[in-house]
């Protein structure tokens, strides 16, 4: 198929970005997005012009690094996958597709659709963890059981791969699907309650130094997750920093 | 002619580890505030390291080349982790872990480093619970196992099919926390481009800024080198794309030897390749091979019909299907190693019985799981007159619940339903055996210098078991490493801070900046990727899954010649201060070009087959393993360890004579 892309250009940090326009021909719907853009980039090298810069690791839908905003959605028109794993048949011939990187205050836009997170690190930094040091001399790993709903629930949430669709997504640029997922996993499980109060206060916090958003209940996020993490976890969040506050 | 020194402890093999744990020098806690140590790679063995490094006390830098440590492609890992538990009282043991993955790797790995990493294993599942990993559960609330090939228990622990991103974001959180006490300083976005060496020892990095691409200088008292494998040398591998041997070889070319680099894993379940386009492919977790049976027509008439669409696999019945694993091999059946069921498949797709448009896959059928699974959910609920698509809507749940995430990434790729038809799969490079010459501390032979996880050689041989690589990252980094890196450390502390205002970072930093500007200033016609896939499809061709001698001196000289062409000919835009992709590509695939080499000559030099190492001229002539691979335990019984002399095709061989005292060596029989 023969596509029109229209692509944000930022030559870095600093520099204001615009979007350039490329055609684009020979695709076909077997092709991951990433693929296409592949193509793009060899035929920008061939005629001389500088690449479009962005990024993608494992390109199977795990490590969270790809984010590309597509036609106003978070890793585009499919559901529950990522960018990478977008194919070109969800596209029609002759189609004009808007790529942009994910936008938010706390995601400054490094270099084209290429973004900086640390935010989110420093998130986990100040809380997304369980003090346990890794000596190995903790108790056996069968004798505390944990009933297998509540290990599945921790399950689900923490598959939350960090990629950031949800603050992409929300129009407050709130971070509290990324945040009470981690904050779930942990409150679901009987190792996490030690810290669990100081746990949700300080991500919280965290969350509101980095200036993510408000949320307010839209439910986009969950809607654009690759991951599927549900929107329980923010209740369960809410839920959570009420018993640390009160 | 060998210099190496394994430095395996004295003593029965099950007390090594604990006698010389009693016996090393140990670094006291204040100390350990004055001793900088640098790891390059946050993945398991990586993550692992710096997070317990820096609980000890070390002051630990931690680079990796991702946005976050969190990336890094042990994440990818989906099965599981293996552990000697033995919670399912099926017999499993520390030896038994032991005895298969010595066994699994065709008897080519280290007994006294296997050992340990069998006994070690267990402590990890402990440590992984107590950190909030959220492993499967059965209904009594106690940890479910699964089973993985080439072994007859099942010890495999695992998180749907997510296990490896469940154990990373584990080191991950260990991380975060050491890096909120100050004690690691992250370095996200960074590569290291070559290591610093100070009289013999290993004392620094030059790293790139990929952002500001800035060269900068790092010291340290030690470097760990955790930066996985090279299984990127295809080009097309199920690694991440940014996956590269560029750390571990600069490494190589500073003194440390590498170790059987012709020691790679092709994965026999993973998507096949649908076309030129195509950046990577995916695996399926071979814990697939638990529930799933692998199967090609049995005649060739049909084989030809599902070729050209006119025919489904769904309308085969029972005996005109060939399930060729349970056939040839019915101890083991699916659930024969890695190496085994990979060379397999391309015996049966050469054959003319491969069931896509390129003839290069086979079916991985769910059909039966699901029927199983069905009737004993149908007893369970007391419906003793189900009907079948009550039958198959039961058993569809219980593979949904345990492959369910593996079954969506299928549906997404290929565009088919696999609980419908069978999933079509082909092997793919998967994993990497070879790297960095290590010893018992898995230090390299550069002082100072370790490596940790897929970087080294040390603990799978010829082929790596399923469920173990993440079981030996996350021991090296949590239980080895932590305890042999203080004995080397103890004689450091009255170092100081290493400076880097001295001529040895000074010559780093320039021949690194000599690079990068012959590469931007090349302006050649040609992307890198260009070059990359073709490296790659002479990998594959020719030192691929089935290699002979012919096949690989032709591969040494097309590489030679590729790289000469790449050096000429290659084009990358932009400069050398700035986010610039194409010049990080670049100088990994210059460095894949030099490894591909020392690849082709190691796997020349091999003349016998070995775990994932065949060679056409080495198989069994007749009797029950007609055509099984040979093993030459007389003339190959060592790890083959090359020394870098300027260029790949003069490194010199190392051999380190394998010992087996605790193992009776025989010939791997899966039948």
């Amino acid at each position: 198929m023969d596509l029109t892309l229209k692509i944000w250009r930022q030559k870095d940090a600093k520099s204001t970005g615009k979007m350039v326009t490329y055609p684009i021909s020979g695709i076909e719907g077997h092709m991951s997005f990433l693929e296409m853009m592949d193509i793009l980039n060899d035929e920008l090298i061939e005629k001389g012009e500088e690449p479009v810069a962005f990024d993608h690791d494992c390109r199977e839908g795990i490590c969270g690094m790809c984010s590309m905003f597509i036609n106003g959605e978070a890793h585009g028109p499919d559901r529950k996958v990522t960018t990478c794993q977008l194919h070109m048949r969800m596209f029609e011939d002759g189609e004009t597709i808007h790529i942009e990187p994910f936008r938010a205050n706390a995601f400054p836009v490094l270099k084209d659709l290429m973004i900086d997170r640390s935010s989110f690190d420093r998130i986990q930094q100040s809380g997304g963890y369980i003090s346990v040091n890794t000596s190995g001399n903790t108790q056996d790993a069968n004798a505390l059981p944990i009933p297998k709903k509540d290990a599945d629930l921790a399950m689900d949430a923490a598959t939350c791969i960090g990629c950031g669709a949800c603050v992409a997504t929300c129009k407050n640029s709130s971070a509290m699907l990324f945040v009470s997922a981690k904050v779930s996993q942990y409150a679901l499980l009987p190792q996490g309650q030690v810290e669990a109060k100081d746990r949700v206060l300080n991500m919280v916090n965290q969350m509101d130094v980095e200036g993510f958003g408000s949320c307010t209940n839209t439910g986009a996020c969950e809607v654009e997750c690759p991951k599927g993490i549900s929107i329980e976890n923010i209740a369960r969040m809410n839920r959570e920093l009420m018993k640390a506050t009160v | 002619m060998s210099t190496l020194d394994s430095k395996v402890p004295e003593g029965p093999i099950k007390d090594k580890w604990t006698t010389y744990k009693d016996n090393i020098n140990l670094v006291n806690p204040a100390n350990k505030r004055k001793i900088d140590i640098i790891v390059i790679g946050t993945g398991l063995a990586g993550g692992s390291a710096a997070a317990t490094l820096a609980e000890q006390g070390y002051n630990v830098k931690a680079f990796c080349y991702q946005d976050s440590p969190r990336r890094a492609h042990s994440i990818a890992a989906q099965g599981g982790i293996n552990a000697a538990k033995n919670y399912q009282g099926d017999g499993d043991s520390n030896y038994r872990l032991f005895y298969d993955t010595v066994k699994g790797g065709d008897y080519r790995s280290r007994e006294a480093n296997v050992y340990r990493l069998a006994e070690v294993s267990a402590n990890i599942i402990d440590q992984c619970v107590a950190q909030g990993v959220p492993f499967a559960r059965d209904y009594g609330g106690l940890l479910d196992n699964r089973s993985f090939g080439g072994v007859l228990v099942s010890r495999t622990f695992y998180a749907k099919g997510q296990t490896g991103q469940q154990l990373l974001l584990g080191a991950y959180s260990a991380m975060n926390r050491q890096i909120a006490r100050g004690k690691i300083e992250m370095y996200n976005r960074h590569e290291m481009l070559d290591v610093v060496k100070v009289d013999g020892k290993a004392r620094g990095i030059i790293a790139r800024n990929l952002i500001t691409g800035e060269l900068e200088r790092h010291s340290a008292h030690a470097v760990v080198i955790a930066s996985g494998g090279y299984g990127n040398v295809y080009f097309l591998s199920t690694n991440a794309m940014g996956s590269n041997v560029t750390a571990a070889w600069k490494t190589h070319k500073k003194g440390a030897y590498f170790a059987n680099p012709c020691f790679t894993q092709i994965h026999p379940t993973c998507i096949p390749r649908s076309g030129d386009y195509q950046s990577k492919l995916t695996l399926m977790s071979e814990s697939l091979r638990n529930d799933g049976r692998i199967w090609v027509p049995k005649n060739l008439e049909d084989a030809v019909a599902i070729q050209e669409g006119k025919k489904k696999p769904t309308e085969l019945s029972e005996d005109e299907r060939d399930y060729y694993l349970e056939r040839r091999y019915p101890a083991f059946g699916n659930l024969v190693p890695r190496d085994v069921a990979s060379r397999a498949a391309k015996e049966r797709c050469d054959a003319g019985f491969g069931v896509n448009k390129t003839g290069e896959a086979v079916y991985l059928d769910f059909k039966s799981a699901i029927e199983r699974y069905g009737k004993e959910q149908a007893k369970i609920h007391n419906e003793e007159n189900a009907s079948s698509a009550r039958i198959y809507e039961l058993g569809k749940g219980i593979v949904e619940a345990k492959y369910g995430n593996l079954f969506q990434m299928y549906e997404k790729i290929v565009d088919e339903n696999p609980y419908k038809t069978p999933m079509m799969i082909y092997p793919a490079t998967h994993y990497t055996m070879g790297g960095l010459w290590v010893d018992y501390n898995l230090m390299t032979n550069i002082e100072g210098c370790y490596a940790i996880g897929e970087a080294n050689f040390s603990d799978h041989g010829a082929n790596r078991l399923g469920a173990s690589a993440l079981m030996q990252g996350l021991a090296d980094g949590y239980f080895v490493l932590p305890y042999t890196i203080g004995d080397y450390l103890s004689n450091d502390i009255r170092t100081g801070e290493i400076a880097t205002d001295t001529s040895e970072f000074s010559e780093a930093e320039n021949s690194v900046k000599e690079i990068l500007e012959k590469l931007v200033n090349t302006n050649g016609t040609k992307p890198v990727d260009y070059f990359h896939k073709k490296l790659g499809k002479i990998m594959w061709d020719k030192v691929g899954m089935s290699r002979n001698a012919t096949g690989l001196k032709e591969a040494i000289a097309e590489i030679q010649e590729l790289r000469a062409d790449f050096w000429k000919d290659v084009r990358v835009p932009g400069g050398i201060n700035e986010v610039n992709r194409e010049l990080e590509k670049a100088g990994r695939v210059a460095d894949f070009l030099e490894l591909g080499e020392l690849f082709a000559k190691d796997a020349l030099v091999r003349e016998e087959s070995c775990g994932g190492h065949f060679r056409e001229e080495s198989v069994e002539i007749d009797g029950e393993q007609k055509g099984e691979a040979k093993r030459d335990d007389v003339n190959y019984k060592f790890v083959s360890a090359w020394e870098y002399k300027g260029v790949p095709s003069d490194a010199q061989l190392h051999k380190e004579q394998l010992i087996y005292e605790n193992i009776e060596l025989k010939q791997r029989s899966y039948k």
